[in-house]
């Protein structure tokens, strides 16, 4: 995993972003979403439908490929591909986007994922259970009879374990929320602009499932965010600054679930997170303290800590203390999420969290940090998941 | 009624529902490496090794850990708020359960206390549940 000239890294850049509104009920299709954020996102690449040769998106996502080409006015296509594993697909569409440009199977790759994850199919509701003949099926046999049934109570079960191992509290949970929640009350885009949390409304939201209150737990949200690959040669020719993808990489752990990996050694670690880590770090050549933001995935608090730990910004348990002292908060020594995160600006399954960090290496951000020059990102945790690395041409 | 969600065994994992109908936690062993695991695979998740077989558990677990659910899954409406856990049993393996004989707080859950299994009837079938382990036996 050494930075070699095989490396992906360098080879290929962002170089346009486009979203939607982010609301509670967009009053339109999830196809017209994915077809208005994959539109806008190659208006600002300054390129053309037409010069559109490649189309990335998550299993999960209800528009393929060809219905969002058809709607765009994207032509052929030459590659096309899905991540599969929920929200920790996010930035592996970019990975998938970077392999392509990198070995001549397209030139012009967009990713994009849109939803009516509020107004229309809520992951965060109790799912429909059965039991189905796939291995997934087998899966989710040892759990849903026992009446776990939401992703909050998925995380809560490895929550209460770390609290007990590493004498973590809920405050300790709290202080992403209010440290998110106070980035997304300066960031117009963000659903929840101009309403910032307190620690003491955290611990007197009600219970989701305990150890988890309501405010450890990312919003809903309807919205689409698409963003554009391509060669960081061809990127030069493009008026923005192009976010070079540095280091791109995927991660599944030992013994790996998909939100349930209750079986390993320890309860308290995302070893895939791991994995992505020291890939990402091998091929960017670079260590966590040359991380200037960090965009972590969010959907509940507690795994915020633990990616601190998995990432190598904190040992295993440190995370409380890391986050103790604002070091999280924008001005703070690693400042995270400064778009609010999904617990702030809106649940988009991770990819508003690269259009952030492409933001960030512009210098366009709402809450823009100096001076950055290596922007982390991740993708879902408790599940397969994925991160990348972006960083300035110049870099 | 309880509607809660019955279990559909695969050929794999047949005899492990078969063992919760009898009253018995009946898990697998890999003879090479010793050791018990669960759940039910066809090879041993260690070595690979497919000189596995079938073993009655002691029933005794610790609580590894629990969450108190206050939205209750499909059946459960009745019981929330309402703890689920993941025990690690004497053998080693973990597996997760509910908890039973005991009001569901955090004052009465402590990670590892000691359990022992018991079975909640499921139509036909019987899932895997967990009780306080009392001293001298179960109560």
């Amino acid at each position: 995993m050494s930075r070699t000239s095989r490396s992906i890294s360098g080879v290929a850049a962002v170089v346009g972003v486009g979203a939607t509104e982010f609301s509670k009920d967009s009053g339109r299709s999830e196809l017209r979403l994915a077809a208005e954020c994959v539109r806008a996102a190659i208006a600002d690449a300054r390129l053309a439908p037409s010069d559109v040769d490649g189309l990335v998106t998550f299993t999960m996502d209800s528009n393929t490929e060809i219905a969002v080409a058809r709607e765009v006015g994207i032509g052929e296509l030459t590659f096309f591909s899905r991540i599969h594993y929920g929200g920790g697909a996010a930035c592996a569409t970019v990975q998938q986007a970077a392999m392509a440009v990198a070995t001549g199977m397209a030139e012009i790759v967009v990713c994009y994922r849109a939803l009516n994850e509020r107004s229309g199919r809520r992951f965060g509701q109790v799912s429909p259970g059965g039991v189905a003949p796939t291995s997934t099926g087998v899966d989710n046999s040892w759990s849903y009879p026992m009446g776990l049934s939401t992703p909050a109570a998925m995380v809560a079960m490895f929550a209460r374990r770390y609290m007990h191992m590493y004498g973590a509290a809920s405050e300790d949970f709290g202080r992403v929320a209010v440290a998110e929640r106070a980035h997304a009350a300066a960031n117009p885009n963000a659903w929840f602009y101009g309403r910032p949390i307190t620690l003491d409304e955290h611990q007197a939201s009600r219970w989701v499932v305990e150890p988890l209150h309501l405010l450890d737990c990312c919003q809903e949200s309807d919205g689409g965010v698409a963003v554009v690959v391509t060669s960081a040669e061809r990127a030069r020719d493009l008026p923005h600054p192009p976010a070079v993808v540095t280091a791109a990489a995927q991660g599944s752990g030992t013994d790996q679930f998909t939100m349930t990996s209750y079986y390993r050694d320890d309860l308290t670690r995302l070893p895939e997170m791991a994995a992505v880590g020291r890939q990402l770090w091998a091929q960017a050549g670079i260590t966590p303290s040359d991380v200037d933001v960090a965009v972590l995935y969010d959907h509940f608090t507690p795994f915020v800590l633990v990616q601190l730990e998995e990432l190598g910004f904190c040992r295993p348990g440190e995370a409380r203390r890391f986050v103790a002292d604002g070091a999280i908060e924008l001005g703070g020594r690693l400042p995270v999420n400064p778009h609010g995160g999904q617990l702030g600006e809106a649940y988009i399954h991770g990819m508003n969290g690269i259009a952030e960090a492409v933001r960030q290496i512009r210098g366009t951000a709402a809450n823009q940090v100096d001076g950055t020059r290596h922007v982390l990102v991740t993708a879902g945790t408790g599940v397969p998941t994925s991160g990348l690395v972006l960083a300035p041409a110049e870099v | 009624m309880s509607s809660k969600p019955v279990p559909k065994p695969t050929p794999e994992t047949q005899p492990f529902w078969d063992g919760c109908s009898a009253g018995e936690l009946r898990i697998q062993r890999c003879k090479p490496c010793d050791a018990a695991y669960f759940y039910p695979r066809p090879f041993c998740p260690r070595c690979g090794s497919d000189e596995v077989e079938w073993f009655r558990a002691s029933g005794r677990a610790r609580l590894y850990s629990y969450v108190i659910n206050h939205r209750p899954g499909p059946g459960f409406d009745e019981d929330a708020p309402y703890a689920i856990a993941v025990v690690e049993l004497e053998e080693g393996p973990r597996m997760m359960t509910n908890i039973v004989g005991v009001e569901n707080t955090p004052e009465n859950l402590v990670l590892d206390m000691p359990l022992q299994v018991t079975f909640e009837r499921r139509d036909e079938m019987a899932v895997p549940v967990f009780q306080p382990a009392v001293e001298g036996g179960t109560r």
